[in-house]
């Protein structure tokens, strides 16, 4: 006598959607930046054993936001695939565009398959070519698309107010502790925009340095590296954070302005006391080229 | 590996079809020697691949990285011997992906063992690989040799090991050399020297070539990693020795007593 109640397919894809969703913003942002020699990953994770981000192969680089179960189960299929491909071939021929393509292909079926839930994961695979114009960044969301992207990606929970504020800030050719110094401030601020300090000890941080002699470019960035390059400017730096978390909204256009008046004359210096204004300049130069 | 297995187990060394009569002439590649000094173990091998009894290539390399912190020298079939080098590079990196750890140098060690193993049926054709396996042990803090034979049998040198055919000529020269005490340029040196004598008294093992420019390949592995001499460094090297035969042709003296 009961008669299953009709869900309509766009009904249903909807829900799934919402669910995938839902798992992934429970999770913590981390974001992917491009700077001069490489792409350098940034996220807050308070374990050291079970990492947001993690080599695929010689350049190719992954993190995921989301469930770590899933995603680590797809960044092992992905380091399986890069592996048995570049022992087939050529270590060239392992490429961010084909695992892309491959991790494509399995979240979309998994998406669409009624038997399983859908994934809770957004992964980003990036490339890093051997000068900056070949670097490739892939942001795969949980329904199985692919973005192509540039310059800088945010995923995980609050990922469209950090993006926002990335894509103001971010500018080509920036140094490592300059694009370092970017993602963190752009993590810790918080949805309703007040901001919360995260110690060096929470953060995860790797890069794809292409200046790397080695033929493997992955590199995690921990302790004293870590410090020294987040405190490249000591307090002026930390200041610096607060005071701009104080004026400024996600779409922080005025700010950068005030910034950027003070800035225009103070070319690159790059530590010290010039901090504040280098700051500004390279706001400027964002600003301009978005 | 277990990946490989599943899907492409004919890609595996051991899950080939043997040929069913005859000998195959392949390439062989001939000297690997090691020897361990306080920093670290260094290894090195000649250039030479022969077929029976031509020279099949005169500058073959025959050392290569397995990852970081180790290195195999082979000798043996060529073809066979470098493609084995390929996939256990690719197991030790694999598992360090996946595992975010590095294997201790035993697991690699035995890993190896297991790879020359399943290749006893080729061996027994007469394509046998018979690797020479160095590396820093970053847990004990210094240099270690492991060599094998051709059934997967694993044991760890102690000082100094070679192998090929060249190998008891290269033996014996390091038997005199050899003292615990030596600096990474005097094992470097002593290396070399051992090749010379092996290339000496073996025609299948190729001593240095000055005309060509075709020096062996020296490797040091140390705390700070693998590090391949570069051709200026390993030229330096044979070409002081090289120096030194034409006055003294047999080398070096050791003491009578």
């Amino acid at each position: 006598m009961s008669t299953p109640f009709y869900v309509s397919p766009q009904q249903a894809m909807a829900d799934r959607a919402e669910y995938a969703r839902k798992g992934i913003a429970r999770g913590r942002s981390l974001v992917v930046l491009q700077y001069a020699d490489g792409i350098v990953f940034v996220g807050e994770n308070p374990s050291r054993a079970l990492h947001k981000f993690s080599e695929i192969y010689d350049r190719i680089g992954f993190a995921a936001a989301g469930k770590y179960n899933e995603y680590e189960n797809l960044r092992i299929g992905g380091v399986r695939y890069a592996d048995l491909r570049g022992y087939t071939y050529d270590r060239d021929d392992v490429t961010a565009r084909g695992l892309a393509n491959v991790y494509a292909q399995t979240l979309g079926t998994i998406f669409s398959s009624n038997a399983e839930k859908p994934y809770e994961v957004e992964l980003v695979v990036a490339e890093v070519g051997a000068t900056p114009d070949g670097d490739q960044i892939y942001r795969l969301p949980h329904d199985g698309s692919i973005v192509d992207e540039h310059g800088s990606v945010a995923v995980g929970g609050n990922a469209e107010q950090i993006s926002t504020y990335l894509d103001q800030r971010h500018r080509d050719g920036m140094t490592l502790a300059e694009a370092l110094k970017l993602a963190v401030q752009s993590l810790s601020r918080d949805t309703n925009g007040s901001e919360r300090e995260i110690p060096a000890e929470r953060l995860e941080v790797a890069v794809l340095d292409r200046t790397r002699p080695q033929q493997r470019k992955f590199k995690r960035i921990v302790g004293r590296q870590l410090e020294r390059l987040l405190g490249e400017d000591g307090d002026a730096g930390a200041s610096d954070a607060e005071e701009g978390a104080d004026g400024a909204e996600p779409d922080a256009g005025s700010d950068a302005a005030t910034d950027s008046a003070s800035g225009s004359d103070s070319g690159s210096g790059a530590s010290g006391k010039g901090d504040k204004d280098d700051k500004g300049g390279k706001t400027d130069k964002g600003g301009k080229e978005k | 590996m277990d990946f490989l297995s599943g899907h492409q187990p004919e890609m595996l060394p051991g899950n080939r079809k043997l040929p069913t009569q005859g000998v195959i002439e392949a390439p062989h590649g001939t000297t690997i020697v090691a020897t361990t000094y306080p920093g670290g173990v260094v290894l090195a091998g000649d250039r030479r691949a022969t077929m029976g009894n031509v020279i099949a290539q005169r500058d073959i390399e025959k050392v290569f990285p397995a990852d970081e912190y180790s290195a195999v020298g082979i000798a043996g079939t060529a073809g066979l011997a470098v493609e084995m080098v390929k996939l256990f590079q690719l197991e030790l990196e694999h598992f360090e992906k996946v595992e975010g750890t590095t294997l201790s140098l035993e697991g690699k060690a035995n890993r190896l063992s297991t790879m020359i193993r399943s290749n006893l049926g080729m061996a027994m054709q007469g394509l046998a690989v018979v690797p020479l396996f160095a590396g820093y042990d970053v847990d004990r803090a210094k240099g270690r040799i492991f060599s094998y034979d051709v059934t997967g049998g694993r044991s760890e040198e102690h000082g100094f090991a070679a192998t090929g055919s060249g190998s008891v000529f290269a033996r014996g020269a390091m038997k005199k050399l050899y003292r615990d005490d030596l600096t990474e340029e005097q094992a470097t040196t002593l290396v070399v020297q051992a090749l010379y004598d092996a290339a000496d008294d073996d025609s299948a093992t190729g001593g240095p070539d000055v005309a060509r420019r075709i020096y062996p390949i020296v490797t040091v592995i140390s705390e700070e990693g693998f590090r391949r001499l570069t051709e200026e460094e390993s030229s330096e090297i044979a070409r002081s020795i090289l120096a030194r035969r034409l006055e003294q042709p047999d080398g070096p003296r050791a003491a009578l007593l």
